[in-house]
């Protein structure tokens, strides 16, 4: 990791000024909207936590509140998370704590703008909560990785420049050493990307083929065999993404429930109430554990304590969507579009309840299922012992399949 | 004592049906019709109405039916459940068939309906519950005319019968309108559910003519909900038994870590917990059936238990099938989805889990605390 020599901690009154002074520079109502978004990024105002130089300025991760109530106010645009999540939640850390200066030089600006989107080629057909089974190839020539394989349920794929990439670089080791982790270049002749329509009537993921796509070893992140490591990284950080961001009270979808309810009282039942209330304070204790979680690892790493917000997000935004489409009654046996369509947002919150209740199903799926994250609970916080394995020491290319 | 065990007849039944189902509407020859511009399978319904006689089941045969039972229907929905099969069968065969035998004057209408000549449907939101008042949306005047909207009607788009409750000059009415008829107007609605057609339905001086008066409107409106709650259950138990069956077939198969996903105690202990909702369902669903039939005292209960149960178990056990197959049960091109849509569009229909629980509460003496 190239952080910069130590500083003076940058506060919170500091950060007020550094925004003034952005502002002052390159007033949002008269400046491009990526030339803002690059100019803030310069400022060091991107994420504050990142290192100077890199879009931060090694600030505290809770400060970043801060700059972004100040340039909301100040009406900027901002980098639109909805249509980057991957590459702002997974790729980035993954490319900070593993990438080379020039990796760092290369990717972050244009990830953290929204130039280049980010996709994530790790989930494979026989390889899903397994994924260390991974068995797409990539057999080195020269200076060049030759990668061939397919990819699947790959979120976004159909707008990304750039792929985090998990493949196989040795099948004579035991699965989890035989790895190594890649940039993959979404333009690169052999890259096939292909719609994969969901219960919600669009495709948001997609099947991703890959073959013989000529890799630079430059785009390698990591050591060759190190893969698994550098993989564990992005998937601590995308449980924390997909559940752990800092939202205002009835920020999630516990917020749209509670508006139809102040706004609709002839929908209103005592046992909805109740059932609402109840919902209402497991949102609000999640939402504080989240903050508590985040103030505890301020400068860390998330580690497995992340997944358990992951795995509450899902349960409460599938508790609570479903409630919605109860609540509506006549209403809730109506859809909006089953259109199919290849979306360039993600939006939870979007669309119609019955959007709403089919999409929320899939956050007990994406980026490690509940029961993965129960087991990771079980055995990595609560030091409970793992299943008996069969696939742990045997060399990947002799494992059944 | 209540029998809740399937008869030799029953069973008979479920299996000539069952096969029918097997042979013309596999979920992937229904996936692909839910986005054409014929979603409802007719041939398929012509076959069960009129071979398989499944249209009549609880209509006397004196009245053009078959003269057994609603334990008898219950069977079919169970497999029409199983099968999501895109027929008309809860709006017809259920709905408007449960409703016209409540009336006086109505006995071609039963007897075109029972046989499979005409498709019917009742004009009422299919999130009503046995328990709301009378409707007001609709009224009639002195001439007969129709007007007003009725929402979400179940089977609408291709009921060739409209059996209609609507306000008349002297109270609640029930009226028939014979379809396509000018001064109605249908409209299909994108709904939830990708298996069962709703639509708006909008009277603008429509002709109809009388099929229960105020001395019966009422009664027969809010039998015929009972009725179709009571045997939604089965539906539902049939919604939720495919997908038991379904997600316990693919965890056998799954592997993963090198070995089966279902040899996981966490998935085993999931699966036994969902077996045990269905055993529930399945008894509360019979006993409704059954207690329909008999014309119990208990009907009331008896429905209110099967309703509020097995809805909250189709919605279960399809919410467990989409997790238990992981990324496949996201995807439209497995079926899973139209076995989640159905059963959450249910679980709204002819009254939510909570209201049946609040109609309960009543029912056996568990008043709720006084304000
Ligand atoms: C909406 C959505 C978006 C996605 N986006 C991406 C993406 O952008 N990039 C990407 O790489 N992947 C993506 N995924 C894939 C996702 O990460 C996988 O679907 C997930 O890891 C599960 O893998 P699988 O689908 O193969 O299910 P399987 O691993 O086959 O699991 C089947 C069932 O078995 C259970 N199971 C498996 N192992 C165990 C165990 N040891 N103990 C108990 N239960 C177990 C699972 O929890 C699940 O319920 C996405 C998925 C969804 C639904």
């Amino acid at each position: 990791m190239s952080t910069a020599t130590t500083t003076t901690q940058v506060d919170a009154e500091d950060l007020r000024r550094r925004v003034r002074d952005l502002l002052a520079e390159h007033d949002p109502k008269t400046t491009d909207r990526l030339e803002f978004l690059r100019a803030r990024f310069d400022a060091g105002l991107a994420w504050v936590h990142y290192p100077v130089g890199l879009g931060g300025l090694d600030a505290p991760r809770a400060l970043q509140a801060v700059v972004d109530a100040e340039l909301e106010a100040a009406g900027a645009p901002d980098n639109d998370p909805r249509r980057i999540g991957i590459g702002l939640g997974m790729a980035a850390p993954t490319i900070l704590r593993f990438g080379t200066p020039e990796q760092h030089q290369r990717f972050l600006r244009p990830l953290w703008t929204g130039e280049e989107v980010w996709c994530q080629l790790f989930s494979e057909p026989g390889a899903g909560s397994d994924l260390a089974a991974a068995a797409t190839r990539a057999v080195r020539d020269g200076d060049e990785w030759v990668v061939t394989g397919q990819k699947v349920w790959t979120s976004t794929a159909h707008t990304a420049r750039w792929g985090i990439l998990l493949a196989r670089t040795d099948p004579d080791v035991p699965k989890h050493r035989g790895l190594s982790y890649f940039v993959c270049d979404m333009t690169a002749p052999g890259v096939e990307v292909r719609p994969l329509r969901q219960i919600t009537g669009e495709a948001e993921f997609n099947e991703v083929f890959l073959s013989e796509v000529r890799l630079p070893d430059t785009l390698r992140l990591g050591e060759v065999g190190e893969g698994w490591k550098v993989a564990q990284t992005t998937l601590m950080n995308e449980r924390v993404a997909i559940g752990g961001n800092a939202i205002p009270r009835e920020g999630g979808m516990v917020g749209v429930v509670a508006q139809t309810w102040r706004e609709r009282p002839e929908l209103r039942t005592p046992e909805l109430h109740q059932r609402l209330l109840r919902l209402w304070v497991e949102a609000e204790v999640m939402r504080l554990a989240g903050e508590r979680l985040r103030q505890q690892l301020a400068a860390g790493h998330p580690g497995p304590e992340g997944s358990a917000m992951k795995l509450a997000f899902a349960r409460l935004n599938q508790a609570i969507s479903g409630l919605e489409v109860e609540l509506l009654g006549e209403e809730g046996l109506r859809y909006d579009d089953w259109t199919m369509r290849r979306p360039e947002i993600v939006d939870f919150l979007g669309r119609n309840a019955g959007y709403r209740y089919l999409r929320a199903k899939g956050n007990s799926i994406e980026g490690g299922t509940s029961e993965i994250l129960r087991n990771i609970i079980a055995e990595r916080v609560l030091g409970l012992p793992a299943e008996p394995r069969v696939d742990k020491d045997v060399p990947w290319k002799d494992l059944p399949r | 004592m209540t029998d809740l065990l399937y008869s030799e007849v029953e069973e008979d039944l479920r299996a000539s049906v069952r096969g029918l189902l097997a042979d013309r509407s596999d979920p992937a020859t229904v996936l692909a019709r839910v986005e054409t511009d014929q979603p409802y399978d007719l041939d398929l319904w012509r076959t069960l109405a009129t071979d398989l006689g499944v249209a009549g089941l609880h209509v006397p045969e004196e009245l053009g039916g078959q003269g057994a039972s609603t334990r008898e229907t219950a069977v079919v929905l169970e497999e029409l459940g199983r099968a999501v099969a895109p027929v008309p069968f809860l709006g017809s065969a259920v709905l408007a068939t449960s409703a016209l035998l409540g009336c006086d004057t109505a006995a071609a209408e039963v007897a075109a309906l029972a046989s499979g000549e005409r498709r019917g449907a009742l004009a009422v939101p299919l999130s009503a519950a046995p328990s709301a008042p009378f409707p007001d949306t609709v009224r009639v005047d002195a001439e007969g005319r129709l007007s007003g909207r009725v929402g979400t009607v179940a089977d609408a788009a291709v009921a060739e019968l409209l059996v209609v409750p609507a306000a008349g000059p002297d109270g609640p009415e029930l009226r028939a309108v014979d379809m396509p008829s000018d001064g109605v107007t249908v409209s299909g609605i994108v709904g939830l559910d990708l298996t069962r057609g709703i639509a708006d339905v909008t009277f603008d001086g429509a002709a109809s003519r009388r099929l229960a008066g105020p001395d019966v409107a009422g009664t027969a409106l809010t039998n015929a909900l009972i009725t179709a709650a009571g045997l939604l259950a089965s539906e539902q138990l049939g919604v939720a038994q495919w997908c038991l069956d379904t997600t316990v077939a693919y965890v056998k198969e799954r592997h993963q870590f090198g070995r089966p996903v279902g040899s996981f105690q966490a998935l085993k202990h999931r699966l036994a917990d969902l077996w045990l909702d269905l055993v529930g369902a399945r008894a509360a669903a019979r006993y409704a059936a059954d207690a329909l039939a008999t014309s119990s005292v208990d009907v009331p209960v008896a429905v209110a238990v099967a309703a509020s149960h097995c809805s909250s178990v189709a919605v279960k056990a399809a919410e467990e099938c989409i997790q238990l197959h992981g990324g496949i049960g996201m995807t439209w091109e497995h079926p899973a989805h139209l076995f989640l849509k159905r059963a959450k569009s249910t679980e709204s229909a002819l009254g939510t889990p909570g209201r049946h629980r609040a109609a309960l509460a009543t029912l056996v003496d568990l008043p709720a605390p006084v304000a």
